[in-house]
């Protein structure tokens, strides 16, 4: 029964050889399209897999996910306007910043909870969103072009596609490793059973406010290099990056692929954004397949994709 | 006399009009079991969420072990030795007997939680602090269970394991009977005397029959305020407590 005790993990197997593979197909078939489009969803895969370590491991409904995003991309962005091109510089200034966010964000929203969490953290990425629509000088609402990707010096070549594709992939990897080691921690162990029973924890001597909020500044620094790296695939920044929405196709990857599972909010990502790409190129109003699409998989397959996968296993 | 363990000094709590906690004045001894009875609503688990923490008191102070402790956070309290179980099951459901157990225990062993890679489940001195207080109370063979598949009456023997791993002065009980078959309680009662040498205790229970049998001490407590405390037979003698409860069939009754 070993084997199939594991189709969840088999299918997470799949997805990581398949994006491990896709520059060879890319390659081989001529389609560049292919790696443009999964460099996209790595990134944002990335974003998902630490806002999945907040939602999922740790409970706290985040609705202002994606200013990290925007937090990592002008950190690029405007740094490499004012003149200072390395990558180890800039990806250092959108982690840090992220995490200094993070830190005062969280000790702020975590004051209060439930649907007030979920209210306060989207208010609170929506004055990032106003803040960078601000920015004149860095382009303020139309946004902020890079010119030229972070330089890394001879280690690596962003400019180049397959390149900057491994590096994003590498980064998700190594980004879904340390989850999987974090939850696993004494650490870990203590955010989820935060997200279970948070006075139980208090009762057994926990301090519970300081461990989330290191979860959220953990989770804030990693979605920045994912926004570090979206600024320059894109070579571009805007406020947009940061808009309520993006939060919210997020929390969707999320969910969709399975809140507190290590591989679902890449396995989530993948389907959305593929089904995004493909619905979109069908018809006009691939809203209207997509939502409905989303709505049953969120009713019927209670834990998303690697939730109903494991049902299959035991059904 | 010396000081004892916990002493609570004219404790106040009022919800709205109502005065949940009257100026409760209460000691517990070192190796002592003070029961506190009294009938449904008569303030019993708001006094042990005051003492815990986890409920704010309007008025007087909690002392233990000579420290007043009254504006604490229960975290701060369980690292001062207090520990309490909960009236309805209060575990962490998705979690292993093990697990549960051994994150009390990781409270307690002296090394923070800020360790972000070592895999905590694999930590033999929280692993074995875990199973010794399994073992404790009789559940070392269900250790790997997740809790939500445990039986009400192991969740009870666990919530106690729980309190146990976090190495209590004073154990602070909520109604530890509560949902028990016969040969539950029975048990649990045994458990409780065998703990008597190692760590005071505050009992709430329903449960008469557990509390004469265990209670070096009862405080009897309704509509907020301590009426009667005394040694057990003082207690079955007493005049007030009889009308106010023990006599009164319809109330004892009454909370099912």
């Amino acid at each position: 029964m070993k084997f199939s005790l594991n189709v969840s993990s088999l299918v997470a197997a799949l997805v990581v050889a398949g994006l491990v593979l896709l520059p060879v197909y890319s390659n081989l078939s001529g389609n560049i399209f292919i790696l443009t489009l999964f460099t996209r969803i790595v990134i944002l895969a990335l974003a998902a897999v630490s806002l999945n370590l907040l939602m999922g491991y740790g409970g706290m409904m985040s609705f202002g996910h994606a200013a990290y995003l925007g937090i990592g991309g002008y950190a690029v962005g405007i740094l490499a306007q004012e003149g200072i091109g390395s990558g180890w510089a800039q990806f250092a200034v959108a982690i840090a910043v992220s995490a200094l966010y993070a830190l005062v964000i969280g000790a702020l929203s975590l004051r209060t909870r439930g649907v007030y969490f979920i209210m306060i953290t989207l208010a609170f990425a929506q004055m990032a969103y106003y803040v960078a629509s601000g920015l004149a000088r860095y382009g303020g609402d139309d946004g902020l072009t890079v010119y030229k990707r972070s330089d890394f010096g001879g280690l690596i070549y962003l400019g180049n596609r397959v390149q900057f594709y491994y590096l994003c992939l590498f980064c998700l990897l190594a980004v879904v490793a340390l989850v999987w080691r974090i939850v696993n921690s004494r650490f870990g162990l203590v955010l989820q059973g935060l997200r279970s029973n948070e006075q139980r924890m208090q009762a057994i001597g926990f301090p519970s406010k300081r461990y989330k909020l290191a979860c959220f500044a953990i989770a804030g620094m990693l979605c920045g290099l994912s926004g570090a790296l979206l600024a320059n695939n894109t070579d571009f920044v805007s406020p947009a990056v940061m808009y309520w929405t993006r939060s919210g196709d997020l929390m969707v990857m999320v969910i969709l692929g399975g809140m507190g599972t290590l591989m679902g909010p890449v396995v989530g990502s993948v389907v959305f954004l593929v089904l995004e790409e493909v619905l979109s190129q069908l018809t006009e109003y691939w809203a209207l397949i997509m939502g409905p699409l989303l709505l049953l998989i969120v009713l019927f397959g209670r834990g998303g994709i690697m939730g109903m996968l494991g049902r299959l296993n035991r059904g | 006399m010396a000081e004892p363990l916990l002493r609570v000094d004219n404790l106040v709590r009022r919800f709205g009009g109502i005065i949940a906690t009257d100026h409760v004045c209460l000691d517990v001894s070192k190796g002592e079991i003070h029961a506190i009875i009294g009938p449904n609503g008569a303030g019993k688990t708001t006094l042990i969420s005051q003492l815990t923490g986890h409920l704010a008191p309007h008025g007087g102070r909690i002392f233990l072990g000579g420290r007043d402790i009254s504006h604490f956070p229960a975290y701060k309290r369980s690292a001062l030795g207090l520990a309490r179980s909960f009236q309805i099951t209060s575990l962490l459901t998705d979690f292993t007997a093990a697990d549960n157990v051994a994150l009390a225990a990781q409270a307690h062993d002296g090394r923070h939680s800020f360790r972000f890679f070592a895999n905590a489940r694999k930590d033999k001195p929280l692993r074995d602090a875990a199973r010794a207080a399994l073992e404790r109370v009789g559940l070392g063979h269900r250790a790997d269970v997740l809790v939500s598949r445990l039986s009400h009456g192991e969740q009870r023997e666990l919530e106690l394991a729980v309190a146990l791993a976090t190495k209590p002065q004073i154990l602070l009980l909520d109604e530890p009977m509560a949902g028990l078959g016969v040969t539950e309680s029975q048990r649990m009662v045994k458990l409780l005397a065998e703990l008597r040498n190692e760590v005071s205790i505050v009992l709430v229970e329903h449960d008469m029959e557990a509390v004469f049998a265990l209670a070096d001490r009862i405080s009897v407590l309704v509509y907020g305020r301590i009426i009667a405390s005394g040694k057990p037979d003082e207690i079955r003698q007493n005049e007030e407590v009889k009308r106010a409860y023990l006599g009164d069939q319809h109330v004892v009754v009454g909370h099912g």
